[in-house]
Order: C-alpha cells, then structure tokens, then sequence
C-alpha cells in the first residue's frame, strides 16, 4: 500500500536529504519567535501595569509651620486633600509606618533619633485620577506648605524602560522570523542548484516558471507549516506551563502572563508557512528568470 | 502492415512545423556554431539529421527546442516566431513538441509511469483524466508490465523506451529525438524506429539526430547534413 502511494502519488520534486535539518532549525527559530512575542506581549503588560499603579498615587510631603506638630500638618494636609476632586484617599502615614519602611535600610539602632519627613500618602481615583497641581493648589489654598511628588518621574522611566524591551523583544520576533525566511530562501537556493537537470527538464516539458516555483513554494510552505507547528507547541507548553507555574505573574513580576497568550500563539504556524511560501517562490522565480 | 514515412515537402508553407532562415548561433564568446541554415520541417514530415561530431547537432537541437536563441535569422516553430518570442511564451510551444534527450533525462525518484505521466501533470491535468493514456502508452512502448519500477530498475533499451513514451504521451505535433537508438542493440533500434514511424503516420512531425546513416537509409526518410555548421539535404 505504502509502495502504491509513494509510486502512484510521488512528488515531482524529489525528497531533499537536508530536509528533516530545515525543519528542525525552523522549528527552533520559531519557537524563539513565539516566546520573543510572549516576552513583548508581558513586558507591554508589565509597563502598563506599574504605570497605572504608579498613576494612581502621590506623595505628600508636609512642613509643619511654627507652633505646629508634624503630624499635626500631616492630618490636616490629608483632611484637605480627601476632599479634592480626583482623590479617593488621604492618609497621613504615622511614624510606625514610615519606621517600617526605613528599618531595612537604616537598622533599629538609629531610628528613633532619626528625623523622618512627614509624609501622606493619597490614591488616586483610577478613572480621572487628580494632577499633582491640583493637589498642590488645594494645599496652598488650605494654608498646608507641602511638595507633592505624583511620581511623574518614575512613570515615564518606567514606561520608557518597558517600551524599549518591547521593542527589543517585538525586534527579535521579526529578526527570528526574518531567519526562518532566509534558512528558506537558502534551502531552496540549494535545491534548485543541485536539481538544475531536473527543473530543466521540467521546463522542457512544458512547465511554466510559475509551475516550476510552485513546486518549491509547497515544499517549503508545507515543511515550513508542520515545523512551526511543533515549535508553536514546545513554545505554548513552555508559556502554559509557567502561567501554571507562577499563576498571573508568570516567573516574575516583570513579565506577567496570560492564559491568553497561549492562544495568541496559534497563528504563528500560518505565519511561518507564509513566509516560506513567500520566500520560497520570490527565490525560485529569480533564479528560473536569471536573477538569483 | 509496415508504417510507411512521410516525405518532406520542400516548399515552405503555413503548416510548416520548423522554419529556420538564416539562423546564426553561437555559444557566448565563442565562434559561431551555426551559419546561415536554413530548414523547413513541413507537419507530418519524417526527417533524420546526421551530423559529425562537434558539427553543431546540438547546438540545432537547442534551438529548436527553446533552450537557446538564435545569434541571427528567424526561428519559427508552428507558424509563430519563437526565436524572439517572451520566456512566458516558451511553454505554450514546448507543450507541443516532445523531445527524446540523449541523456534521456528519466528522473529517477519517480515510476515508469509518473515519469510518462509528466507532462500532462504539468499541463495540468488531474490522474484520473491521464491514467488510462499513460497506461496505454506504456503497453504501446513495451512496458506495462513495469509500470511501477523506476528508472534505475530498468535496462538500458527500456529507458529508451520510457523516455520515448513521455516524449509522445501528450500527442505532440513535433517530436524531436537526439540519438534515441545510440545506447540499444540492432533489433531494439529497428523497433523503436518502427515506433516513430508510426506515431509521423498519427501526424506527428520527427526530427531524429543520429550519426547512424543506415538506420536514416532503412526508414527511407528525408536526410539533414549537417557539417561545419552549415545544413545540407532534403529541407535545408
């Protein structure tokens, strides 16, 4: 049965012992695509999330005026603030609070003669979140002298930080996919040298240029399909397995995952074939016309 | 009964099947291989082309097969000019010519039959339209009990035959043979002689180059010389 279908159904062009070599590094590259991707997609996610959080809170920083504690200043700069459009909470962050965070830094022995700045910390609502000139403007008008920090700063670092690693990881999937397309456009370079009698008896058959570049235009898009297929696999297990792993965040908080990135992952062999079959007739095309 | 050859007309006309006029080639850089031939190949002729060797036999048979353009003259090959003709139009005239290579050019990977199946793949066609054809045809060459052997299973004659049958399994006008008895014995010769004998009386016209004049001399067909480059005998 199997001789009836090889002899009966052969393909014209014959089997390329380099072949099974071509889809392994297909396989790979696009393996290294998809997880290149998954890292842009959780980077873009990462950034997104800190700069919302980052967006969503200031701090104020308060200087009592004379005859006034600091936490005096403190709880009145966080009753003027409560009641400014745009904030959901005030809160003035007594000196336990702000010990706590320092005790790491600073060790217990120095603490308690340590003069620590008076601090409230206020959350923004998320929708239509305050600007710190909002904030600085009401303080000023409730006689409050206070700094408003609304982290400005630290945002557009960390947006800028994020948009670059997403550009790097978005830059490695086009780099690997354009790898795949030239270990095509190589291979069939390859065959077509080493096949010349073959295609110039085609040729001489009858067979248009475009026939004969259909040829390799399948060859390569269907090996390029069934690779990248099992290298899409190995990458949306990988992907599924540390979603699993490490639930929402992944491995790490710096590159959050989703259940969704699994399944974004499933064009990738499409991509891939389409990218064989593209290179694959361009290449063929040229070299039957004299060009490549 | 005994398939007798078509003489060659030698005045041109409209159904000529080649017409070459003062066709010049040569390979790049090099001197000409061909000068000034003339020949005139009307359809349903029979013609052998004798030439030395390094006369330019092959050099001809590029040319008439579209693998090469002629330095100077006219090419035409049923009734259009080929010679200047797009390279998207080279298939349209090869469809219509088959052509029996000195090398055969079997490919190896395939069976008998999808070695004469290719070109009506080629054109196109799906198996079921081509199979009993191809069938046919292997029976018709002495083959259709290897059907499935490939190339390599084959004896020298029976390749011969293979690649006979996939040059004429689409019904070519115009068939073309470069030394197709030169690897066979006396006895196959004559038999395949006898095969294109009859596929000049089903109409097809035969171009066969060979150095071997008796065999010309026993088919009783028209006879090329070509010597030096230059084309002699009935049609040039």
């Amino acid at each position: 049965m199997i001789r009836w279908l090889t002899s009966r159904h052969a393909g014209i062009l014959p089997r390329d012992g380099g072949d099974p070599w071509l889809a392994a590094v297909i396989a790979v590259l696009c393996c290294l695509a998809c997880l290149s991707a998954v890292g842009a997609l959780a980077a873009d996610r990462a950034a997104h999330g800190w700069a919302r959080q980052l967006r969503g809170e200031a701090t104020v920083l308060v200087r009592p005026r004379v005859g006034e504690t600091g936490a005096e200043a403190a709880a009145r700069a966080a009753q003027t603030l409560a009641g400014v459009t745009g904030v959901e909470e005030a809160a003035a962050m007594d000196r336990e609070t702000a010990e706590a965070l320092l005790r790491p830094w600073v060790g217990d022995a120095v603490l308690a003669d340590l003069p620590l700045p008076h601090l409230v910390t206020v959350r923004l609502e998320r929708e239509a979140p305050a600007s710190a000139v909002t904030l600085s403007r009401a303080l000023a008008e409730a006689g409050v002298d206070a700094a408003v920090d609304d982290h400005s700063l630290w945002r557009r670092e960390v947006e800028r930080a994020a948009a670059l690693i997403t550009a790097l990881a978005g830059a490695a999937f086009l780099l690997t996919a354009g790898a795949a397309g030239l270990a095509i456009v190589y291979a069939t370079r390859a065959g077509m040298a080493a096949q010349r009698t073959l295609i110039e008896t085609l040729s001489l058959n009858g067979a248009p240029d475009g026939r004969i570049a259909g040829l390799y235009q399948t060859r390569y898009g269907l090996l390029a399909a069934g690779a990248a297929t099992a290298g899409t696999a190995v990458a949306m297990a990988l992907v599924a397995g540390l979603r699993a792993l490490g639930g929402a965040d992944g491995v790490t908080p710096a590159l959050p995952l989703a259940w969704s990135d699994v399944l974004m992952l499933s064009p990738c062999p499409l991509l891939a074939a389409t990218v064989a079959l593209v290179a694959a007739r361009m290449t063929a095309l040229a070299r039957l016309r004299g060009g490549g | 009964m005994p398939v007798q050859p078509r003489r060659a007309a030698l005045t041109a006309s409209a159904t000529d099947t080649v017409r070459l006029s003062g066709v010049d080639f040569g390979y790049a850089d090099g001197p000409s291989v061909l000068r000034d031939v003339n020949l005139i190949l009307p359809a349903g002729s029979f013609h052998f082309l004798t030439a030395p060797s390094g006369a330019g036999k092959s050099a001809l048979l590029k040319l008439l097969t579209l693998e090469a353009r002629p330095g100077a003259g006219r090419l035409e090959l049923f009734g259009d000019d080929a010679g200047t003709a797009p390279r998207s139009a080279l298939p349209g005239f090869r469809r219509r010519m088959g052509v029996v290579f000195q090398d055969l050019r079997l490919l190896d990977h395939l069976s008998a039959f999808d070695n004469v199946a290719l070109p009506l793949r080629l054109a196109g066609l799906k198996r079921d339209a081509y199979a009993a054809d191809v069938a046919e045809m292997l029976d018709w060459v002495g083959l259709g009990d290897r059907i499935d052997d490939r190339p390599p299973a084959l004896s020298g004659g029976e390749k011969q035959r293979l690649a006979i049958a996939r040059a004429v399994v689409n019904r070519p006008d115009l068939i073309l043979a470069d030394e197709p008895t030169g690897s066979v014995d006396a006895v196959m010769g004559e038999r395949l002689l006898k095969l294109f004998q009859s596929l000049n009386r089903l109409g097809a016209t035969v171009l066969i180059a060979s150095r071997d004049e008796a065999l010309a001399g026993r088919a009783g067909a028209a006879v090329l010389r070509l010597e030096g480059g230059r084309l002699t005998g009935d049609g040039a």
